[in-house]
């Protein structure tokens, strides 16, 4: 039975899915589009001058910007490695 | 100054020609003199719609490159004295429009008209960007589908960024929805989205929903725009959408089944 069949047979009403689908999609959307187009830059140098410090992957760290009426939020996300493969900061 | 209307939608054939040819015509009906502008170069539809193709001399294009005057390539309507049009040229291409030509075109015709709608090409490159650039206010055609409304929502972005009032800082475009197409039987069963849904996902002001309608066809094929069929459902929709844009308080209609006799269930639209 096709999925077409199945929406058909049980009357499941297909526009509460497109309506839940459309909700995702264009918040989604909405993001990407009020990003800064500086961020992939910023994360570009955030990475290399964490990297001074700390052995961290290239997609260790993630910049994301959020939005509401009131302010915009710049989150950084940084998954640090084990303590092993840390490099030994340098201190003065 | 006249205030300039972009009708737009990213999404092909939902409804912009038709609501265009119906706003101009119901604007001018008002007593206001209104200019509407095909900014669909290379694929001129509104003339056919507002039944004044075999009038058609001069056009948009002439007009920017300087090899006709705006008089020459306005066509006054013979049914409304307001109301001129200003054809798309149908050879050329879309890059024959330029931001520096449209504006020229656009302040001259705001020196003696007090509306101008500009009837938008599907998509989002040279003729929409350029249709919505000078806009006041822009009406978002939508039909209650997953792609047109994802397609208007992409739209919205572009008016807010890419338009002349967003990159001098001036007060943002004025956007309205229209919600075409709309057929209230298979909402009640599910099957269609229904306003607040759109609405939910949008969240625009609500200028009008516009009926699934035999009237717009019966309408195109005589040449005449449909908001003068004002015995038809999507006439009268379409009036009631001239009269909110106008500041009028007006219910919406035509979002509700309405309850039919048998007669008109078994042989009516
Ligand atoms: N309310 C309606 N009821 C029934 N048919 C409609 C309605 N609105 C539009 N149509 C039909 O849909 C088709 C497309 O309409 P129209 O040309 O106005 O769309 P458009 O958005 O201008 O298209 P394009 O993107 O190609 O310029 C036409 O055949 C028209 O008759
Ligand atoms: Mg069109």
């Amino acid at each position: 039975m096709g999925l077409l069949d199945y929406f058909r047979s049980t009357r499941q009403p297909t526009a509460s899915i497109a309506k839940e689908r459309l909700q995702i999609l264009v918040a989604h959307e909405r993001s990407e589009r009020n990003k800064p187009d500086y961020l992939p830059m910023l994360q570009k140098e955030l990475l290399e001058v964490i990297r001074k410090y700390v052995n961290v992957d290239q997609d260790a760290i993630s910049v994301t910007m959020e939005q509401d009426d009131k302010r915009e939020i710049l989150e950084l996300n940084i998954i640090l490695p084990d303590d092993s493969q840390r490099k030994k900061p340098k201190r003065a | 100054m006249a205030r300039i209307i972009v009708v737009t939608s990213g999404k092909g054939g939902v409804g912009k020609t038709t609501t265009s040819a119906a706003l101009a015509m119901g604007l001018a009906l008002k007593g206001h003199r209104t200019a509407v502008i095909d900014f669909d170069v290379g694929l001129r539809n509104l003339d056919l719609i507002m039944g004044c193709e075999r009038r058609v001399v001069y056009d948009f294009v002439n007009v920017i490159n300087g090899e006709a005057t705006l008089n020459q390539a306005l066509i006054k309507d013979k049914r409304c004295d307001k109301l001129f049009i200003l054809p798309a040229s149908q050879t050329r291409d879309k890059e024959s429009l330029t931001v520096e030509g449209v504006g020229k075109v656009l302040e001259d015709l705001s020196k003696d008209f007090e509306y101008i709608v500009c009837d938008s090409p599907a998509g989002i490159e040279k003729g929409a960007t350029l249709a919505m650039y000078y806009a006041d206010d822009a009406i978002v055609v939508t039909n209650p589908e997953v792609s047109s409304v994802r397609d208007s929502d992409r739209m919205l972005g572009i008016l807010s960024s890419k338009s002349r009032r967003a990159e001098l800082g001036d007060e943002p475009i004025k956007e309205y929805l229209l919600l075409t197409r709309y057929c209230p039987q298979r909402v009640k069963l599910g099957e269609m989205l229904s306003v607040e849904d759109v609405q939910d996902i949008l969240s625009l002001h609500l200028l009008g929903v516009i009926p699934e309608s035999k009237a717009v066809l019966t309408a195109s094929n005589a040449g005449i725009p449909v908001i003068l069929d004002d015995k038809s459902d999507a006439g009268q929709a379409f009036s009631d959408v001239v009269r909110r844009y106008l500041g009028e308080h007006v219910t919406h209609r035509f979002i509700e089944l309405e309850k039919k006799g048998l007669f008109n269930r078994l042989f009516g639209g």
